[in-house]
């Protein structure tokens, strides 16, 4: 379970403080896929950036199966949004996905065996030579699924992983995560900032205000497990349920003008 | 075709000038100016493999070990300085002072300290083509991604790893720039340490040439020195080529995408 108490992140520079996460607790269920959905610039980076370890809290803390996560813990893969910066272009595919095998020292065979099946999960069977610039925005995202699946994490971070593909990629690259998500039983904590992406992905929705971030609102997405673009968006239940999360969010962006 | 083009735009200039140059000095009467057609009669009866053994080997075994030594010391230290804000501190000013001393000046210090033996000759080259390299290195570390550095410690890429697998190909391109431009200040200080005090090399044998009044010798040991220094340079692009491929790709990849 991923437990998030009391989390509160202030930026100083000079005499200048910035509050960006006011005081955060929600939790995350083991196997579950919780959206996290919020106004831009209201701070869903640096609270992914204080749950994946890569950046100390102020305050607060967060617990990964009950111990306080201090820095990146083994068993967490992030997959970031910047995917162009994050896959390391002087590496192949291969390599790329491969490197934190080799860090873990996994065997040889197995990582061979994980670079495939991997890559043939999330649909790039034969691309394991090509660089990741010679492919395509959606592609390479792809590549850095395969690498977070490769890790064999028992949580997954997604920090709007899709915000830089066209919405056709989007689509397809949403029931990717969504098949993978039922198929390998991860904990998965996606960070969005588009209202129906959240709703169509997750089992359950937090909100966030703007920020200095708090929880808004939490919200359990009723809908049946198989989802599908077409049909599950025209469902009346789902454009109920985005429609209270779109009201929450109005409300967050307002309170914060008071 | 392509290729053909490029070999004869390539070599049209040098072929116009040495045809220049033939034609121009031909009846030449200038003791020290000889016509070309002498010069490159002295050229072959000069540069006989034994005066290569004796002269050229050398100052070439120097340049090598003078140049291999600044790329170990300018890369470890500028990868040390590079990742160390307190170390980049103290020793930036420094750093700055010795690289502002023109190289040639040292000579006659260090020959006080190293004698004139071969010792002398590879410190004065290390001396003079370390700074491209570390202030090069520096500034290619530092220049490091963020994302890049965020993911490869999520992934659990640190220690040796981080360094070799992610910050040094990441500062690649920029520490070649720093290598090419220590290349040509090495074959410059080669020349210069053996024109002041040496018994072999090609700078003592162009100076022994003009002390003796062999006009000729002497020109040709001057274009004996271009054509070893193209040499070099033509040989580090293909090395250079070869190993920042990925470089060229990405580029490429990022121009098309505008």
């Amino acid at each position: 379970m991923l437990e998030v108490k009391g989390l509160r992140k202030v930026y100083s520079s000079g005499s200048r403080e910035v509050e960006a996460l006011r005081d955060l607790t929600f939790t995350v269920d083991n196997g579950d896929l919780v959206c996290l959905v919020g106004p831009s610039g209201c701070g869903k980076t640096t609270l992914l950036r204080c749950v994946s370890g890569l950046l100390t809290p102020t305050s607060g803390e967060v617990r990964l199966g009950g111990s306080p996560v201090t820095g990146p813990p083994p068993g967490m893969a992030v997959v970031f949004q910047e995917y162009g910066r994050s896959l390391f272009p002087w590496m192949s595919v291969r390599a790329n996905v491969e490197l934190p095998l080799k860090q873990k020292k996994v065997a040889r065979a197995r990582r061979k065996e994980l670079v495939e099946s991997s890559l043939d999960a999330v649909g790039l069977t034969g691309t394991a030579d090509a660089y990741p610039w010679q492919l395509s925005g959606g592609m390479q995202q792809r590549v850095a699924i395969a690498r977070a699946v490769a890790y064999e994490p028992e949580t997954l971070l997604m920090d709007e992983p899709f915000a830089a593909v066209d919405a056709q990629t989007r689509a397809d690259l949403e029931d990717l995560v969504r098949a993978l998500w039922q198929r390998l039983k991860v904990t998965v904590l996606f960070v969005t900032h588009d209202i129906d992406e959240a709703v169509y992905l997750g089992r359950r929705v937090v909100m966030l205000s703007s920020s200095p971030t708090v929880v808004q609102d939490e919200l359990v997405v009723d809908l049946p497990a198989e989802r599908d673009q077409l049909h599950t968006r025209a469902d009346p239940k789902f454009i109920e349920l985005r429609t209270r999360v779109y009201e929450q969010i109005q409300l967050a962006k307002k309170t914060v003008q008071k | 075709m392509t290729v053909l083009r490029k070999v004869l735009f390539a070599l049209a200039l040098p072929v116009v000038l040495f045809a220049g140059w033939f034609w121009l000095s031909d009846g030449s009467e200038s003791f020290y100016s000889p016509p070309l057609r002498t010069i490159l009669t002295a050229f072959a009866d000069t540069w006989q493999p034994e005066r290569l053994r004796a002269d050229v080997a050398p100052s070439l075994l120097r340049l090598l070990a003078g140049y291999l030594l600044a790329v170990v010391i300018g890369i470890g230290l500028g990868m040390a300085v590079g990742l160390n804000r307190r170390l980049r501190a103290v020793l930036e000013p420094v750093l700055e002072f010795f690289r502002a001393i023109p190289p040639p000046v040292l000579v006659p210090v260090i020959m006080l300290f190293a004698g004139i033996g071969d010792g002398m000759k590879v410190i004065v080259i290390v001396f003079g083509c370390v700074w491209p390299i570390l202030l090069n290195t520096v500034e290619g570390v530092r220049a490091t991604d963020s994302v890049v550095l965020d993911t490869a410690r999520a992934y659990g890429v640190t220690g040796p790893a981080r360094l070799t697998r992610v910050i040094l190909p990441s500062a690649s391109p920029q520490i070649a720039a720093g290598l090419r431009q220590a290349l040509s200040i090495a074959i410059i200080l080669m020349v210069i340490s053996e024109m002041f005090a040496s018994s072999n090399g090609l700078g003592f044998t162009i100076v022994q040439f003009q002390r003796s009044f062999a006009i000729p010798e002497m020109w040709s040991g001057i274009i004996l020195l271009g054509l070893l220094g193209f040499t070099l340079s033509l040989l580090f692009r293909l090395a250079e080529r070869r190993a920042l491929r990925w470089y060229e790709g990405l580029r490429a990849a990022r121009r098309r995408a505008g």
